[in-house]
């Protein structure tokens, strides 16, 4: 911390809260500049990157960015694109083109892709309003989804359950032997051989979004991991 | 999810883990949600949470039942518990709800309406029990009917001066009740049965069928919802589960 | 007669007791409980989602839409359900007090809803109810320059007071109540309503003495709000 911070690293803090003062800094992510403050535009946890001053999101709605991966349904299919339920106000397009790795020929019937039902793993390449969101589902690790339990949790935790290099979720990957994938959007769609142990992957993640920020939390669900899975 | 929820009930599991009779845990019933109300209280079941409150009035008694009180049950499915919900007047579903609520409640006797006639046809108490749902984690059928009966346990009559009701101002005298009426809804996903869905349960049932059972283990109403049919053999089973399944629940109101 | 000492014992600059929780409803993207003495507030937040009819969809920025109501039995006399025309009219002052402080520009097209409901009423309730929703919208993760705090002041008989109770309210001198609510953080007042008779000088006096009231309000908002993160940390 330095002189002109007034909160501390990881601090929770509300808008309206006075982050820093003098100009040496800038507002970023979850901040605002009035005068010589920054001050914090939503709650969320302190974090200085370099000169920027920003909110870290503790909580709120899932809002589509570009190159998020989302978990989602297809809803509709017309002769040239399919509508994806991702949990926003919206559904999210996929036009043909984007739709397969394979050539899709112009006259193909779209619903032997993907059909109204289907559960998608894709990509989001274009959310430039909140009525026009496009995704694609030929990127890589994009595809249609088999049978498997969908979850949600707050968006807001999915990196923690993901982990420094997807370091959380191959831990709970490999105690519980489930196939498992997070979508940003808060979907988390897990399918292992044995029920029980997608029940038991499915409390560990459960577990990380409840305790979230606690120090050692990789520690804890290593242990909760070892506990369930005997 | 209907095709894995299927998928795991077929394996004789349930997604969360649970027998197919048994409900949530914990089922929690707490009371005096409004100093204002005769009688209140608020139940969780898991995340499923609803309260309802017990308001009393005097009137002039129905013909048909010059010497018995009144019962009204309302409810209101609020925005507050569901994106789903949306404000404005009672919609089908919620005024179904108010009704299955009702009629567990009226026809298994469980108020003694003689007792709250005043002077026969002339002054009668009217209880008016109102259910607001909190939080939707599925069905709130069970959590609907669990609050209003314990709000009507938690009720006093408030005082009486010149047959006009002082608000505001509660007697000792509790509300004349025989016994509990406990409601229990069967969801059939697919061929299974299981009683208290959660949410992701209730978004896969074809069908259900509430089952309001007394103290003796009698069934005084059911409803059967949704647009799948039921055998003859599913329906004997549900009723069975439901009976089971309400017992441990009668403990929680003590 | 004068109004020497108050009902319940408090001085006359001093609040209720005061409680907030945040995080009250899974269900709902934010949500909150704020009680002061034995007045109880609850509210959720949806959103940002569509909005709906469609023609309310605005290109510029999202739509604040709130409900206020009374349950039927947190009043003496029970309340119908449904929106009455104090319950509709509350709604909307409910909105213009919190629209100042949100940031919805990044919203097009899209929609905001705040729920509040009064599980019990002992006075001050719109007061209430808006303390609950400021902070259930910070909770959803809006973006918001400030909190909104809200309370109700007045005159009792002949005193200026702060969070008149349902007593005071029917005190048989009479009372004024003038509810407010303002972004302490920069002095802005996005509620101001009134009944009753007072001064000019009385006015400026009792809402001073709000504004005073209003930052000690917004600890107790702030405090709930830091306490649902940080116990997820624990």
């Amino acid at each position: 911390m330095t002189k002109d911070m007034l909160v501390k690293e990881r601090d929770v803090v509300v808008p309206g809260e006075e982050l820093a003062t003098g100009m040496d800094y800038l507002p970023s992510e979850g901040a605002f500049r009035d005068g010589d403050k920054i001050l914090a535009s939503r709650v969320g946890l302190f974090n200085l990157d370099g000169r920027l001053v920003k909110v870290i999101p503790l909580g709120g709605k899932y809002i589509p960015k570009k190159n998020d991966t989302i978990i989602g349904t297809i809803t509709d299919v017309s002769h040239n694109s399919w509508r994806i339920d991702i949990g926003w106000a919206f559904d999210v397009v996929v036009f043909m083109r984007e739709g397969s790795r394979e050539f899709i020929p112009n006259d193909a019937d779209l619903k032997k892709y993907y059909a109204p039902g289907d559960m998608v793993v894709a990509k989001i390449i274009k959310a430039d309003s909140p009525r026009m969101t496009d995704a694609s589902l030929k990127m890589p690790g994009c595809r249609k989804l088999g049978i498997g339990k969908v979850i949600e949790i707050q968006s807001s935790r999915v990196p923690r359950i993901i982990g420094k290099q997807g370091s959380m979720i191959s831990m709970i990957k490999e105690s519980t032997n489930c196939n498992i994938i997070v979508g940003q959007n808060g979907k988390v769609w897990i399918s292992g051989e044995d029920h029980k142990m997608e029940r038991i992957a499915e409390a560990a993640i459960k577990k990380i979004e409840a305790e979230a920020h606690s120090s050692g939390l990789t520690e804890k669900i290593s242990e909760f991991l070892k506990k369930e899975c005997k | 999810m209907k095709k894995y929820i299927e998928a795991v009930l077929l394996n004789g599991e349930r997604i969360d883990g649970r027998k197919f009779e048994e409900f949530r845990k914990p089922v929690e019933v707490s009371y005096d949600v409004s100093n204002k109300a005769e009688g209140s209280a608020r139940v969780k079941i898991g995340k499923t949470e609803v309260i309802a409150g017990v308001k009393m009035d005097v009137g002039t008694p129905y013909p048909d039942s010059a010497d018995r009180g009144n019962l009204m049950m309302g409810a209101e499915r609020l925005p507050v518990s569901s994106p789903e919900f949306l404000p404005g007047p009672p919609n089908a579903e919620t005024i179904e709800l108010a009704r299955i609520v009702d009629r567990g409640i009226r026809e298994s006797g469980m108020i003694d309406l003689k007792k709250l006639c005043i002077r026969e046809g002339e002054l009668v108490w009217n209880i008016i029990v109102d259910i607001y749902t909190i939080n939707d984690d599925g069905n709130l059928i069970d959590a609907s009917a669990l609050a209003a009966v314990a709000a009507l346990k938690n009720a006093v009559l408030p005082e009486l001066v010149n047959d006009r009701v002082q608000w505001g101002k509660f007697t000792k005298t509790k509300v004349p009740l025989n016994f509990e009426a406990i409601n229990a809804t069967v969801y059939k996903i697919g061929k299974e049965l299981v009683i208290d869905a959660n949410r992701d349960e209730e978004a896969a049932a074809d069908a259900r069928l509430s089952v309001s059972v007394s103290e003796t283990g009698s069934v005084h109403a059911m409803q059967k919802g949704g647009r799948i049919g039921m055998s003859i053999d599913e329906i004997d089973k549900a009723i069975g589960m439901a009976i089971e399944a309400v017992k441990p629940l009668r403990e929680v109101l003590k | 007669m004068p109004y020497d000492k108050r009902f319940d014992g408090r001085k006359f600059e001093e609040v209720r007791e005061m409680e907030g929780k945040v995080g009250i409803i899974p269900r709902a993207d934010g949500s909150a409980m704020f009680r002061t003495g034995k007045t109880i507030a609850i509210a959720a937040v949806y959103g940002p989602r569509k909005v709906l009819p469609a023609f309310m969809q605005n290109p510029k920025g999202g739509v604040l839409k709130c409900v206020y109501d009374l349950l039927s039995f947190s009043v003496t006399e029970r309340k119908r359900p449904g929106p009455s025309r104090r319950s509709t009219e509350i709604s909307k002052v409910t909105a213009d007090s919190l629209a100042p402080v949100l940031d919805l520009t990044k919203f097009s097209y899209l929609g905001v809803d705040v729920y509040v409901y009064i599980t019990q009423a002992d006075a001050g309730t719109r007061a209430a109810g808006i303390n609950a929703a400021a902070m259930a919208l910070a909770d959803a993760g809006m973006p918001m320059k400030d909190l909104i705090t809200s309370i109700a002041v007045g005159k009792v008989s002949d005193k200026i007071v702060v969070d008149l109770d349902k007593d005071e309210e029917d005190h048989e001198d009479g009372a004024t109540d003038l509810p407010m609510a303002m972004s302490t953080r920069t002095g802005e007042i996005t509620l101001l309503q009134m009944d009753g008779n007072m001064t000019q000088k009385e006015i400026k006096e009792a809402v001073e003495m709000g504004m005073k009231a209003c930052i000690e309000i917004k600890k107790v908002q702030v405090e709930a709000l830091k306490a649902k993160y940080t116990e997820a940390g624990k």
